[in-house]
């Protein structure tokens, strides 16, 4: 076929309009946020005790922390959707759940301890954290690569480890509501740990879904 | 070169509302520049040039299907390049080369190195002859015998909506097979 002749297809698909990227991301969590949830309902549910510990800031830190990674994930991730984006000038929305925990665990030490470090930082929920997260993720990181594949990503594997990070960012918020252990240095530890694993995923699946 | 891609941003834009004859010269006039580049990274990469029809083709395709992700705020050039740039790398990558793609190949391209003529391609027309029946027919009919939407309708008696989702849906399949094989 020449290449006049493949214009003259495309051009005739004119008419087609495609949503954009937004929509089928949004559609996409929407999906799956409910597999999610269910996963949270029958094997962690909220702690019993969330009433008392709202009032704790290290309990809200937590939301804060999780939240401010799955945000700018969200929007990172649509702006790579774009062939010509570059990270620079958008990494550093990725510093401001580091930057958080940085000032959570300093406001911690400075505080009389309420336990030994190593009971904070270990706590009582470590394996629990490591695997609810990434369990909880897969959904939403399927999702996530679901609307993404509407994009035209020039890194896959960059835009997927986004994808990774905004699910495991969701999830851990659903975590944080179950997990008893509000130590910023437990959250530091091991919910970074568990959105490594689900970072790394994301990255190795986006490699081969999001190329175009 | 400025003036071109202000014209390439203006065409877009009027293609996005809903010219299909501006669509047509965009399509047409980005074409020549994508395949000087195309010649011109088969050549750094020790191919024969003959290839770069195959890569121009499935660039278009990719410009295609991707247009949505286009800013209509935004210039039309750096993100046609940043997707021909993406194309090239793959197919330079599937022939197992390893290469550095310049994104100024393809905007100091200059009038004088662009072949004009059209140009054949076969692996566009080899992936056409794996596609269900009725989008090829589809596909053929508007491609090889220039029939319009309606005339390709009335031939297959299908309704237009038909012809418009079978050639969409061929085209997005036409893309996949192009990248997967």
């Amino acid at each position: 076929m020449d290449t006049d002749q493949l214009i003259r297809m495309l051009a005739a698909d004119n008419t087609h309009r495609a949503p954009r990227v937004g929509a089928l991301l949004t559609m996409g969590l929407l999906v799956a946020a409910p597999l999610s949830i269910l996963i949270f309902a029958t094997f962690l549910g909220v702690r019993p005790d969330v009433m008392s510990a709202m009032h704790n800031p290290f309990f809200d830190m937590k939301f804060a922390v999780t939240l401010s990674l799955a945000i700018p994930a969200i929007i990172i991730s649509l702006h790579l959707s774009r062939p010509e984006a570059l990270m620079r000038g958008w990494g550093w929305l990725l510093l401001l759940p580091v930057g958080l925990l940085a000032v959570a665990i300093g406001s911690e030490a400075m505080m009389a301890p309420a336990m030994p470090m190593t009971m904070r930082l270990v706590g009582k929920n470590s394996r629990w954290c490591m695997s609810a997260i990434p369990a909880m993720s897969m959904p939403l990181l399927a999702g996530a690569l679901f609307g993404l594949r509407h994009g035209a990503p020039s890194r896959p594997a960059l835009a997927g480890a986004l994808a990774g990070l905004l699910s495991a960012g969701l999830a851990a918020t659903l975590y944080a509501s179950h997990c008893t252990d509000d130590s910023p240095l437990f959250v530091a530890t091991w919910y970074t740990i568990a959105t490594a694993i689900v970072t790394a995923i994301g990255a190795a699946v986006g490699s081969r879904v999001l190329r175009y | 070169m400025r003036g071109r891609e202000d014209e390439w941003t203006g065409l877009m834009r009027s293609a996005m509302a809903g010219d299909d004859a501006a669509y047509h010269r965009l399509l047409r006039g980005v074409t020549p520049v994508l395949r000087a580049a195309a010649r011109r990274g088969l050549a750094r990469a020790g191919q024969p040039p003959d290839q770069a029809e195959d890569i121009v083709q499935e660039i278009l395709l990719a410009v295609h299907l991707k247009g949505h992700t286009w800013d209509s705020e935004a210039p039309f050039a750096p993100w046609l390049f940043a997707i021909a740039r993406n194309k090239l790398i793959d197919a330079l990558r599937r022939r197992g080369r390893r290469v550095f793609v310049n994104i100024d190949d393809f905007a100091e391209t200059l009038p004088g190195e662009m072949p004009q003529e059209t140009a054949s391609a076969g692996e566009v027309t080899a992936q056409l002859n794996t596609l269900p029946q009725r989008q090829r027919d589809v596909l053929q009919s508007i491609a090889v015998d220039s029939a319009s939407i309606k005339d390709t309708a009335t031939k297959f008696s299908m309704s237009e909506g038909a012809v418009r989702v079978a050639l969409h849906r061929g085209l997005s399949a036409l893309t996949a097979k192009l990248r997967d094989h």
